[in-house]
Parts: C-alpha cells; sequence; structure tokens
C-alpha cells in the first residue's frame, strides 16, 4: 500500500472510532443534564442516582472520545499537509473556533460535575452538566460546520494556490452545514436514547432496580422517539440539500446511472459497478426518486453515466451504506412508537425489552453508515469540486505511515477493549444504593 | 501587523499551554518516585484531577491556532515532525484516559498497567515536546517544497536532546512542586524535597542551554539588534533563581508560580528569538517559512483575532475560578468521598 492509501485506512480508523465514543457524549450529557434537571426540581432522590449511575458510563466514553478526537487535530496536518496547506486559511479557522470556544468549556466544567458534587449548589452542579452538553453540541456545530464546507465549500476565493475566505457568514451558516448539524445530533440522541433503553432493558429484564429502570427507559423512550420522527423528517430535507449540491453523492446513494426525468427508485437492487448498471432492480416505485429530491415528479435527475468516471464515488459502498442508515432509521420509529404505547406496562413486556436491549449497537451502525454516506460519497474529492483527496496527502515514508498505522490498531484495541469493558461493567452493575441503607 | 499579534499569541498560547500542562506532565512522569503507596498515587491523581484536561486543550488551542493563522507552518511543521508528534499523541491518549479507567477496576495489574500508562504518556510528551521546540529554534530540514528531508533521528542531535532534557527538569520541578502545594503530610515533605533536589540539575541545564543556543542557533540575533528584549531571558532566569528562593522559604505556591514564569518566559524567549520565522529551515534560509510566507488572509486573521480576544479571557476567568473552587488540599477523605482513582 502507498501512503495515500494507508493514510486513507489511518484516517478512517481514526474517524470511526472516534465516533463510537462521540455520539454517545452528545446525547447522554443532555440526557443526564434532564435528569439532574429533575432532581434540582422535584427532589426525588431517584433522579440524583440515575444522573450518578449515567455519568460513571459518560465519564468512561467521554474520555475515549476527548483522546480520540486530539488525533483528528494532529493528522489534518501529520497526513493531510497538503489539504491542510490548501484550505486551512477557511478550514483551520473553524477548528480553532472551536477548541476555543467549545473544548475549554466542556472539559472544565466536566471537572466541575465530577468533583463538585458536595461543594456547589444542586442548581449550580445541574448548572454545570447542562454547560457540558452546551458545549459538546456546540463542538460538533463547529465541527459539521467545518466538514459541510469540504463537501459544499462556499465563501472563499482561489487566491496564490489556495482556497481564502471571504465570507464567513456564508460559511457558517450555509444550508448543508445546517442540516448536517440537525441530523448528526438527532442521531446521536437517537443513539443515547437506545442506550439508556437498553442499558434499562437489562435490568428490568432481570427485574433489578425496576422504579430506577423505569424511570431512565421512559425519560430516554420521549427522548429516542421524538428524534427518531424528527431524524426521518429532517433526512428528507437533508437529501435534498444534497441532490442540489452533491449530484455524485446522491447519484451513488440510490446507485441511480441513466440521467432521466421522473426517475424511480427501486427497493431492491444490486449494483454492478463494473457495468454501469444495476444487476437487479426490484420493487421499482416510478417517479420516487425525483419526488424525493425535487419535490415533482417529472425533474430530472442526473445518472452517474453523466459523470466522467474518475470523478464517481465508490457506488456499491455508498449505496449499501445508505439504505442501511435509512432502514435502521425507520426501525427506530417503529421500536420508539411500539416502545410509547408499552411505556407503563414495560415489566410485562420481556419480548420487548429484549429487542432494546439487543437494539443498542443498532444506532451506532446507523451512525456509522451515515459518515459512510458522507465520506466515501464525497470521493474522490477532499474538498468536493475543488480538490482531489489524491493530491492532500503529505509527503512521507511509507514505512513512517506503516508503523503509526499498527500503532493506531493497537493502541485503539487496548482502549475499545478497555472501554467497552468498563461501560458494561457499571452498567450491568446498577445504581448506588438509595441513602438510608434501603436495598 | 495581524501576523505579527498572531506570531505573539501563538507564542503565548504554547507559553501557556507549557506552564499549565507542564505540572501534571512533570508530576504524571514522577509519580513511581514520590508515591509509596497505592494511596499515595491516588493522591497524586487527584491532585492533577480537576485540572489536567482543562490544560490539556491549551495544547488544542495551541495546535488549532496555528492551523488557522499560519496554515502552511502548521502543514510543513505536523508532517515534518510526524514521528515525533506520533508518538506525542499516542502517550497523550494513553495517558488521557488512564485519569478516567484506573480507578474503574480494584486490580493490582489493572492500576499498574494504566499507572505505567501515566508515566510513559506524561514523560514522552515533555521529552519530545523539548527536542521538537529546541529543533524549531535551531531550524529542520525542510526543502523549497515544505517537504521534510529528515527523519526521527535527526531530531535527537545533541541541541534537541538539550532541549529535552531541559524541558523534563523543568516538568520535574514544576510537577513536585505542584504536588507540595496540594498535599500535606509525608507525600508533601517528598514532592518539596524532590523539589529542592530537582533544582539545581535544572539550573545547570538552563545555563547550558543558554550558552548551546548561542552555538547551535541565531535566536540572538533578535536580541543583539533589540537589547532590551534581554529582559525576557534575564526573566527567566530571576524566576528560576525565585523559585528556589520560595522552595527554601516553603513558601510552596509562590514557588510554583515562578516555576510557571520560568517555563513561560524560557518558552517566550525561544519564540521571540525565533520571529519572524516560524520554522527556519536548515537547508536554507530561503526554505524557511515566516509570518509573512505562511499566514492566513488577512480577514481570517481578523475574526480569528476577534474569537480569541472574546473568548480567551472568558476561558481564562473560568479555569481561575475552578482553581479557587478546588484550592484546598487534597487529603484521604477527598479520596473516599469521591471514590476517586
Amino acid at each position: 500500500m502507498d501512503v495515500l492509501m494507508l493514510s486513507r485506512l489511518q484516517f478512517a480508523v481514526a474517524t470511526f472510532f472516534h465516533f463510537i465514543f462521540v455520539p454517545l457524549t452528545l446525547g447522554l450529557s443532555v440526557i443526564i443534564a434532564v435528569m439532574e434537571t429533575c432532581y434540582v426540581r422535584t427532589g426525588d432522590e431517584d433522579y440524583r442516582r440515575m444522573a450518578k449511575f449515567w455519568g460513571k458510563i459518560f465519564l468512561v466514553n467521554f474520555a475515549v472520545g476527548v483522546v480520540t478526537g486530539l488525533t483528528l487535530e494532529f493528522q489534518f496536518g501529520t497526513n493531510w499537509s497538503r489539504y491542510s496547506r490548501y484550505v486551512g486559511d477557511v478550514f483551520g479557522s473553524l477548528l480553532a473556533i472551536e477548541a476555543t470556544l467549545a473544548f475549554f468549556l466542556e472539559s472544565t466544567f466536566l471537572a466541575v460535575w465530577v468533583f463538585g458534587w458536595n461543594r456547589l449548589s444542586p442548581r449550580l452542579h445541574a448548572l454545570s452538566i447542562w454547560l457540558v452538553a452546551f458545549a459538546s453540541n456546540l463542538s460538533a456545530l463547529w465541527i459539521l460546520i467545518a466538514n459541510s464546507w469540504m463537501q459544499h465549500p462556499v465563501g472563499f476565493t482561489l487566491r496564490g494556490g489556495r482556497a481564502e475566505l471571504t465570507d464567513f457568514l456564508a460559511v457558517v451558516t450555509q444550508g448543508l452545514a445546517i442540516q448536517q448539524f440537525f441530523h448528526v445530533i438527532s442521531g446521536a440522541y437517537i443513539l443515547a436514547g437506545f442506550f439508556v433503553m437498553g442499558v434499562s432493558a437489562y435490568h428490568l429484564l432481570k427485574k433489578q432496580h425496576v422504579e430506577f429502570f423505569s424511570k431512565s427507559f421512559r425519560l430516554a423512550l420521549g427522548f429516542a422517539l421524538i428524534f427518531s420522527v424528527a431524524e426521518i423528517v429532517q433526512g428528507h430535507y437533508h437529501a435534498g440539500e444534497i441532490s442540489k449540491i452533491q449530484p455524485t453523492k446522491l447519484a451513488a446513494m440510490e446507485s441511480h446511472w441513466h440521467t432521466q426525468a421522473g426517475a424511480p427508485m427501486h427497493l431492491f437492487l444490486i449494483p454492478d459497478e463494473k457495468n454501469e448498471r444495476n444487476l437487479v432492480e426490484w420493487g421499482t416505485i416510478p417517479d420516487a426518486l425525483s419526488i424525493l429530491a425535487y419535490h415533482t415528479p417529472k425533474a430530472v435527475v442526473k445518472g452517474l453515466k453523466d459523470f466522467p468516471k474518475e470523478d464517481r464515488p465508490p457506488v456499491a459502498l455508498t449505496f449499501i451504506a445508505f439504505r442501511v442508515m435509512v432502514l435502521l432509521g425507520v426501525v427506530f420509529v417503529l421500536l420508539t412508537v411500539i416502545g410509547f404505547f408499552k411505556r407503563r406496562k414495560l415489566e410485562s413486556s420481556p419480548g420487548y425489552l429484549k429487542i432494546m436491549l439487543y437494539a443498542i449497537p443498532l444506532p451506532y451502525l446507523a451512525l456509522q453508515a451515515g459518515w459512510i454516506v458522507t465520506e466515501v460519497g464525497r470521493q474522490p474529492w477532499i474538498v468536493y469540486g475543488l480538490m482531489k483527496t489524491e493530491h492532500a496527502v503529505s509527503h512521507l515514508a511509507t514505512s513512517q505511515v506503516w508503523l503509526t498505522f499498527i500503532g493506531f490498531i493497537l493502541v485503539y484495541s487496548l482502549l475499545g477493549a478497555a472501554a467497552f469493558y468498563l461501560i458494561g461493567k457499571f452498567a450491568a452493575r446498577g445504581p448506588e444504593p438509595v441513602a438510608g441503607g434501603e436495598v | 501587523m495581524f501576523e505579527t499579534i498572531w506570531f505573539m499569541l501563538w507564542g503565548v498560547l504554547w507559553a501557556v499551554y507549557f506552564m499549565l500542562d507542564g505540572f501534571d506532565l512533570g508530576l504524571g512522569a514522577l509519580m513511581p518516585f514520590l508515591a509509596k503507596n497505592d494511596t499515595e498515587r491516588r493522591l497524586i491523581y487527584r491532585a492533577m484531577g480537576p485540572f489536567w484536561d482543562g490544560n490539556e486543550v491549551w495544547l488544542i488551542t495551541a495546535g488549532g491556532v496555528t492551523f488557522a493563522a499560519f496554515p502552511t507552518t502548521y502543514a510543513v511543521m505536523f508532517s515534518g515532525l510526524y514521528s515525533a508528534l506520533m508518538l506525542i499523541l499516542f502517550a497523550l491518549i494513553l495517558r488521557g484516559v488512564t485519569f478516567a479507567f484506573r480507578g474503574a477496576v480494584d486490580h493490582p495489574a489493572w492500576k499498574r498497567l494504566w499507572d505505567g500508562c501515566l508515566v510513559i504518556g506524561s514523560f514522552l510528551p515533555a521529552l519530545l515536546f523539548g527536542v521538537a521546540f529546541a529543533n524549531l529554534f535551531q531550524g529542520i530540514p525542510i526543502d523549497g517544497e515544505g517537504i521534510y528531508q529528515g527523519t526521527l533521528l535527526t531530531l535527537l542531535n545533541p541541541y534537541g536532546l538539550a532541549g529535552g532534557l531541559l524541558f523534563v527538569l523543568l516538568f520535574l520541578v514544576h510537577g513536585s512542586l505542584w504536588l507540595a502545594v496540594k498535599t500535606e503530610g509525608a507525600l508533601h515533605e517528598r514532592a518539596a524535597a524532590t523539589a529542592a533536589k530537582i533544582w539545581p540539575a535544572l539550573m545547570v541545564m538552563a545555563v547550558l542551554f543558554l550558552g548551546a543556543t548561542r552555538r547551535f542557533t541565531f535566536l540572538y540575533d533578535n536580541y543583539l539588534r533589540q537589547p532590551v528584549l534581554f529582559l525576557i531571558p534575564a526573566l527567566t532566569v530571576a524566576a528560576l533563581i525565585l523559585t528556589y528562593v520560595f522552595i527554601r522559604k516553603a513558601q510552596w505556591w509562590r514557588a510554583w508560580f515562578a516555576s510557571a514564569a520560568t517555563i513561560a518566559t524560557a518558552t517566550l524567549f525561544g519564540v521571540v528569538g525565533l520571529y519572524p520565522d516560524l520554522l527556519k529551515s536548515s537547508l536554507s534560509p530561503a526554505y524557511s517559512l515566516n509570518i509573512y510566507n505562511s499566514a492566513s488572509s488577512p480577514l481570517t486573521l481578523k475574526i480569528m483575532l476577534g474569537v480569541a480576544l472574546t473568548f480567551v479571557p472568558l476561558v481564562i476567568a473560568y479555569q481561575v475560578w475552578v482553581h479557587f473552587l478546588f484550592k484546598e488540599k487534597v487529603t484521604e477523605a477527598h479520596l473516599a468521598e469521591e471514590e476517586a482513582y
């Protein structure tokens, strides 16, 4: 393998691993903040125990998210130096703003929360976790603005062999950035909701801490239900935005080869990239793609064949990832709607609880699939239409990158194993006993 | 104009980072020598607990600002120092999770594993940051294309290693002083004695380094042009001596602040000497990256300045507040109550 391929693999490993932990941080911080707010408002000791119990899991998860995020900032410079030089004027400032506005707030007030239980008034203590939740979501906003600029560069001019910022507002308020933010945030909230429901289901199935985990489950259910539904609606508009600005990605998402008015959708198909067609197309819905993308049945949707071969993303991977994401999105709505009707009789619904326990990995899968659509679907561009990935990589010795790539695999394996073990352990252990010694 | 302001801010950010993270890197590296049992180890963790992560964000910010204000320098520096930076990165990763993982399982082997990560993860960055900065002062072999023409071993030259050793000693003193501030009893005594013991070595190393800087770099050129600038290294030496004075007087907070001033002014000494270069090429001065040929556009620099001037004071304010919130010495009562580490 050459430096380009190794660097791509290394970046893929680093980002996907990072994003195993980030969404739970984004969502669980809000859920814990809600729990602690309930405690402040009602004085119900259970809510304080809930904040503590989920907080323990949160801390392990947060730590891995933070340290693996450090990697990404380094890697733009180490492995993608030509990219960094080319876009630093726009992209670098977004990262720096993210650090200044969000990372300081997040890490400082997390420490306040962890060590402040007996030092701060309950109100101030709850405020500190709200600040953590706010800051981590704010950091998501800035990094997604930065990513959106790679998907759809705006507000810049090419000067002296690089992209220079001309309109900061255009960069931070562009439609795709807003869409991506709500899409990722909703996804993260779904994931956190399912995580809390799954762990709660485990205990409810064992008939332990029933009151405690019923409350946790219902709180998370409300959260997940709202965002599962919102995600579907928002996802629809998100795809519409992509059809406007990244036609190659849209075509790859649907494995759509021929430009046509009234483009159909196929419920089932098998892409055949080599021969630029689909091997099987089944369950065809006429005009559906045109309607979904442009809201009119006869709209023209450009097919992959209308783009030069070297400008197309890998079709099969983008297509499959998109299908997996959408399918899971529908599953989340179904499961949370079912949960809504069972919310008062959770203990007597072991079948449903079991499904929810085993559903924990599904949002993880959906979110990773979503990123495959976003990032693989953007290929061969690193900045869509502006710079190709192959032109972005650093001049490095292959051996150097091999060594660090292996290093990442080893270090991340250790991290992953330890983190999953600890999260599993804390989750299974259950909450601290009620103050006063009652079991 | 904006380039110069950002150059100064860039230097200040690194100075603040070393001044803050320096104490927890030094303390982490010293842990096996300072702690005699698990309780003492936990006290050491707890002494850094509320602060280390906030300290490390200054590194992310310094890196981010390099990217934003001087993207070409960021690109050439980070790809050129690839192996060294990756080693720092792995070290910081393992060290970072240690704080969350260590106390989670009550088993000696588990704790030993993460204690090892803390020690190595603290020592390596201290050493490598020193090596890296000494090499930046000296210049590294980058060609006209901004491609690094050396290896990791190129960086381990005498001056680079001297820089590494200097950083390690600075941080060790800084870290043991922090522990002296934060603890009482036997652990405090040991920390205080350690600071006093390492200080002479640091003094010798500092003098040697200042001398070697004349032999191996052009940093003094700026100082000879503007002799008033000699105030900076003079402050470094004064702060270093004051550190010892306060150690002798057993005034630990003051000693720590003097040590912090030593680290900050030592960093600024190098940065001021570099101006207007950010990354000197040892192959040819024509290949050097400076604030003019590697800065971002004036618009980006202006926006970033607005962001920095608004939010950095805010960050400083709440980080100082956190220090007041957790100002008391750490005791076993804290460990029991918080189930920490």
